[in-house]
């Protein structure tokens, strides 16, 4: 009885812990995030969540032709680098960070306006406990084309 | 022996009295435990703006180039519907060449009435990007006032540090500087976005956004010059906007049954129903890199078949839905 108290207590700890902790992906995402967009503007949007290893988060967004963009896409440091891969609406692969040294930034514009997808990444980890977890955080970033 | 039989008997009843008390307090404290399971269940799957669990495995064809990348792509536990911001709408409307007009704007005036959160949320959408509109063309005096129209609308949802009186400080000081002025936006639009999904209000963080976007489209349609339609470039970025009506309804769909959404929902639908008037064409997407600026390039084309009379049912769909956004 007094073993089961403690692993339903420790199941509330872990399960409310998990909620505190999308409080602090706010000040990651600012802190790290952000200053990544440069020069661009920031759009003022949030997207971040806590994902372990193996999980993935999907985006999806419109782009404007008359807009230059900066993707940033950022991880806590216990976590392998994540991978982001764009989409259009016909899931043709448009860019792959993996593809390209595992960038963190990605900078793009568009002829004419579209609807893309982007899919966020965390590897598997290679070690067989416990999955790390941490924030992840998409940031977008735009400026009027030159 | 009589004191011995009593004492037995005086012990056993403590005993039994004990035993029921603890037993009381098992029941209780079991009780308290799978609540607090529950609590932090529910507590944990709140995500705002995004929407949990599984979809359902596509249908689409994928080419045979990207098939084994589509086999790679599992199914998300997250997923993010994200609309252009107050910025961004504003930032379109500027870059289409379009000129100011505060007779568009809601009156901060009716600020007064807004108390509930389906008013505020929606309001706070709405001045942001009427506050954003005013950014981009320096009416100073307009920029302060909707700043601190939408930190009404923020305070009484509850979301106290979104705008600070040191952001109003400081948009003040600065209030020739556009640049600093869209970052002073743009940071408290993030703060009322993020403290709203961040505690567990997804159905609030949804009206800002669709306040927002509805406001934005409502301020293009309404600065279209019908003698200088065909070829105008607000249409073709109103035109856009099609791309973004499905995803709006995607992120409220995730708090549907909340019965503001649910309202929400059938008038973004009536926009929705225009919309589908219009046909869209695209070439497939080609990304090329350009080397010179470091960027890549996604190459389509695209044609549309708006006509006037089209474009003028979605003017007033979308004025009138305002209309009932901000009365």
């Amino acid at each position: 009885m007094k073993n089961s108290k403690t692993l339903l207590l420790l199941v509330v700890l872990f399960l409310t812990a998990g909620a505190a902790a999308n409080g602090q992906c706010k000040s990651f995402a600012k802190k790290t995030c952000l200053p990544e967009l440069g020069s661009y503007t920031h759009d003022g949007n949030y997207h971040a969540t806590i994902l372990s290893e193996g999980e993935e988060a999907e985006l999806y967004k419109t782009f404007f032709s008359d807009m230059e963009y900066r993707m940033s896409v950022c991880s806590d440091e216990n976590l392998p680098a994540v991978e982001f891969l764009v989409l259009d609406a016909n899931r043709n692969v448009l860019y792959s960070s993996k593809d390209n040294n595992n960038s963190r930034t990605w900078d793009f514009r568009l002829q004419s306006s579209q609807q893309l997808r982007i899919v966020l990444k965390v590897p598997s980890g290679q070690n067989q406990g416990v999955p790390a977890q941490g924030c992840v955080s998409i940031m977008f970033g735009f400026r009027i084309k030159s | 022996m009589g004191n011995y039989l009593w004492n037995k008997l005086f012990l056993n009843w403590k005993g039994i009295k004990t035993y029921l008390i603890m037993k009381r307090l098992l029941i209780i404290s079991n009780s308290i435990f799978a609540f607090g399971v529950f609590a932090a269940l529910m507590l944990s799957g709140c995500r705002s703006g995004v929407k949990d669990g599984k979809k359902d495995a596509d249908t689409l064809k994928v080419t045979g180039a990207n098939a084994s990348v589509y086999e790679d792509i599992r199914q998300a536990e997250k997923i993010f519907y994200t609309l252009p911001s107050p910025l961004e709408s504003a930032m379109l409307i500027k870059s289409a060449g379009a000129l100011f007009d505060d007779n568009l704007l809601n009156p901060i005036d009716n600020s007064r009435n807004y108390n509930t959160n389906r008013s505020m949320a929606l309001n706070l959408g709405i001045y942001t990007t009427d506050l954003s509109f005013a950014s981009l063309y320096d009416q100073t005096q307009l920029i302060i006032n909707y700043m601190n129209a939408a930190k009404q609308m923020a305070d009484g949802l509850g979301i106290l540090d979104a705008i600070s009186s040191e952001d109003i400080d400081q948009l003040e000081e600065n209030i020739h500087n556009t640049e600093v002025i869209m970052d002073i936006v743009s940071q408290t639009y993030l703060n009322s976005n993020s403290y709203l999904e961040d505690n567990g209000q997804p159905a609030v963080a949804a009206m800002v956004l669709a306040g927002g976007w509805l406001e934005g489209l409502y301020i293009s349609t309404q600065l279209v010059d019908m003698k200088d339609f065909n070829g105008n470039k607000l249409v073709g970025r109103i035109i856009d906007q099609k791309l973004s009506v499905d995803i709006l309804i995607d992120l409220l769909s995730s708090s549907k049954g909340h019965p503001a959404i649910d309202e929400l929902i059938g008038q973004v639908g009536q926009v929705k129903a225009v919309f589908d008037k219009i046909t869209l064409k695209t070439t497939p997407v080609r990304p090329e890199y350009d080397q010179a600026t470091n960027t890549t390039v996604l190459k389509s084309e695209v044609s549309a078949d708006l006509t006037p009379e089209v474009f003028r049912e979605l003017s007033e769909t979308v004025a009138a839905i305002r209309s009932n956004l901000i009365k």
